[in-house]
């Protein structure tokens, strides 16, 4: 059955100051559904987002909730509430007040705002902190209580920009179930920003991966990682070895010296193509045995497996077995045809995938340019 | 360490000893003169003289709740319209704000009367125009004109410095939750920047009330203010001692000014200056 499209964006572009953040997208969002918006800091994840409250207006394009136009709706008008990246509880009220405060603009009856108030806190766990100053609140209720002031005006949509950003890893974790559960109860379509790729597999039902300004893919959270559509879907979400490739024939695809059976077909003849092989996915064998064979560069111990770097022929490969392997061993590789995913060639090419230089993000926390968190409205 | 802090006392020295001469002795002086007669001996007369001065005490706090009530209706709109617009816009209306306040006191109230005089410049103006003449100094509003001119920058930057820390997610989140323009002013950045208000009213009531100046210039010697009263009673030895009491009686409602001022601000946000 598909669902109803609650929100759609049709060819949306945004730029400030010249600069591009938004470079024509196009995104149809179902009824009941958990979206996460996921991508690297600059994306324009958060500025979709604030495109969809009303807190930016698109220069192109068009945004629509339920068949009708919103780009003139201000932010007060439309039925969607926020969950900001900071919580922006109000200081000088109570966490009561806090909550209460869409019914009031409302103008609801007192005894209704306090049983439904009363409601909401017990449903995000803060039961009996109704007195308590927002102040006074640890990172994880201040969290909760913001959640509680979204949810209690009813949206037919909520955003969320990085809500477990400033939390910490437990926390998070315990958080990302509960907003899983709200949003299954509530039954409220979440639309939900992050640039954590571990945080959006768990939750989502629906993953849109951004980059550069535009959408990269959209699927489930299995399609992309199973399927990534390019080499930057393929690196952002997971580990990713990604080698040139050269499609032989349907079924056919060689790369790094061998040629390998696969599952992908509908490529051209010897047509050049990024191959992805996921390093959970390769067999350490012996030297004999292996389709590959490389030189073990490093070996890092991950609790659960070993993770090691194999030169093949000066490409380096990240591989993870649960089989220790020495530093300078020489070793075979196994793949199987399952573990083979072919992706078409794309700007991405070239630019992720090889385990030589350890990491991008790493590169890009050194970068003074970058700035550190989002900032992409200013 | 020791070494340290007795330099640290060394370097405090100049200006303790500059309160001490200053500030607390004169404040001894005060008292003294306050509750002794013109031979020195203690006395509670001049006390009993005070009824005399009641109305002069009323319609001094009268006009200094107006001025700062003034200061705030037009303080607030302009350090909220600040603080919204481009940082280049920002530095000029500073300036313009600021630059007043570069020039003393005395010489802006008289600048002041010379153009709202009788015979000033906008008086020359609306004549040359055959329209009636304004007749300001001289006149209650005359006085309040000039205590707002000369203290509204006051009321300005808290306010403005106060605007500028409100993060605009607040406002952003009053949107996003339902709230008009009107209704998000209301719930969200007055109560978010009543720690600037408090400040800029205390600043502008507490000068307000104690002014004699602009009231002598621009109430041409007709209205008579607390501080006008205690000019006269000083400047004339025989009066010295009433002079010393209105004094007191003037600090203790500057300080309960500020006392009051200080219960409305909570401790959350503080008071600015």
């Amino acid at each position: 059955m598909e669902k109803e499209v609650i929100i759609d964006l049709t060819d949306v572009s945004k730029s400030f100051d010249g600069e591009m953040v938004l470079d024509h997208i196009n995104l149809k969002i179902h009824d009941k559904e958990f979206v996460t918006l996921l991508g690297p800091s600059g994306c324009g994840k958060t500025t979709t987002l604030r495109i969809i409250g009303g807190f930016e207006s698109p220069d192109t394009g068009d945004v629509c909730f339920d068949g009708k136009s919103v780009k003139d709706v201000p932010p007060h008008k439309r039925s969607v509430n926020t969950v900001f990246q900071k919580y922006a509880l109000f200081p000088h009220l109570n966490v009561f007040e806090n909550v209460a405060f869409g019914l009031r603009l409302k103008k609801t009856p007192e005894d209704e705002i306090r049983t439904r108030v009363k409601e909401m806190l017990s449903m995000v766990n803060l039961k009996g902190f109704e007195r308590r100053r927002v102040s006074t609140l640890s990172g994880g209720q201040q969290q909760r209580v913001a959640i509680a002031r979204a949810l209690i005006n009813e949206p037919e949509v909520l955003l969320l920009d990085e809500p477990l950003g400033a939390l910490d890893l437990k926390l998070r974790k315990d958080m990302q179930n509960e907003l899983k559960k709200i949003q299954k109860a509530t039954g409220i379509t979440f639309i939900y920003v992050t640039h954590d790729q571990e945080e959006a597999l768990s939750m989502s039902d629906v993953v849109v991966v951004m980059a550069n300004g535009q959408i990269q893919q959209i699927g489930s959270p299995t399609d992309i990682y199973n399927e990534p559509e390019n080499a930057f879907v393929a690196d952002f979400i997971g580990e990713s070895n990604i080698v040139d490739g050269i499609m032989l024939d349907d079924y056919k695809v060689r790369f790094s010296g061998h040629t390998f059976e696969c599952v992908d077909a509908g490529f051209g003849k010897n047509q050049k193509v990024d191959v992805v092989v996921r390093p959970e996915d390769v067999d350490v064998v012996a030297v004999d045995k292996g389709m590959l064979q490389g030189t073990v560069t490093s070996v890092t111990f991950k609790g659960v497996h070993w993770e090691i770097i194999v030169d093949i022929g000066g490409f380096k490969w990240m591989i993870q077995t649960t089989d220790f392997v020495a530093e300078g061993a020489h070793i075979g590789l196994f793949i199987e045809p399952e573990a083979i995913h072919i992706m078409h060639k794309s700007e991405f090419s070239g630019m992720y995938g090889d385990y030589s230089s350890f990491s991008d993000e790493l590169e890009l926390l050194s970068d003074p340019t970058e700035p550190g968190e989002e900032d992409e409205e200013e | 360490m020791k070494s340290r802090s007795v330099f640290q006392r060394l370097a405090a020295a100049p200006h303790i000893l500059w309160m001490i001469l200053f500030i607390v002795a004169p404040m001894l002086f005060v008292l003294y003169f306050a509750f002794t007669d013109n031979e020195g001996h203690f006395s509670l007369s001049n006390i009993s003289t005070l009824s005399q001065y009641g109305n002069v005490f009323v319609l001094s706090i009268g006009f200094a709740l107006i001025a700062t009530v003034v200061c705030l209706i037009i303080g607030y709109p302009l350090a909220y319209f600040m603080s919204r617009s481009k940082p280049s816009t920002q530095k000029i209306l500073m300036v313009l704000i600021m630059l007043p306040m570069w020039c003393n006191l005395l010489i802006r109230t008289y600048a002041l009367m010379a153009l709202l005089d009788n015979g000033g410049l906008l008086n020359s103006l609306l004549e040359s125009l055959g329209l009636d003449k304004l007749y300001i100094v001289g006149s209650d509003a005359g006085v309040i004109l000039g205590m707002v001119y000369d203290f509204l920058p006051y009321m300005v930057l808290p306010i403005f410095t106060a605007m500028t820390k409100l993060d605009k997610r607040y406002i952003e989140a009053a949107h996003d939750l339902g709230c008009t323009g009107i209704q998000t002013m209301t719930k969200v950045v007055i109560p978010l920047t009543m720690s600037g208000v408090i400040s800029g009213v205390t600043m502008v009531f507490v000068p307000s009330i104690s002014t004699f100046y602009i009231s002598q210039k621009l109430g041409a010697g007709k209205i008579d203010l607390v501080g006008d009263t205690i000019e006269r009673l000083f400047k004339n030895t025989s009066t010295y001692n009433v002079g010393a009491v209105i004094s007191l009686v003037m600090m203790v409602l500057i300080l309960i000014s500020v006392w009051i001022m200080n219960k409305f601000s909570d401790d959350e946000g503080g008071v600015i200056i």
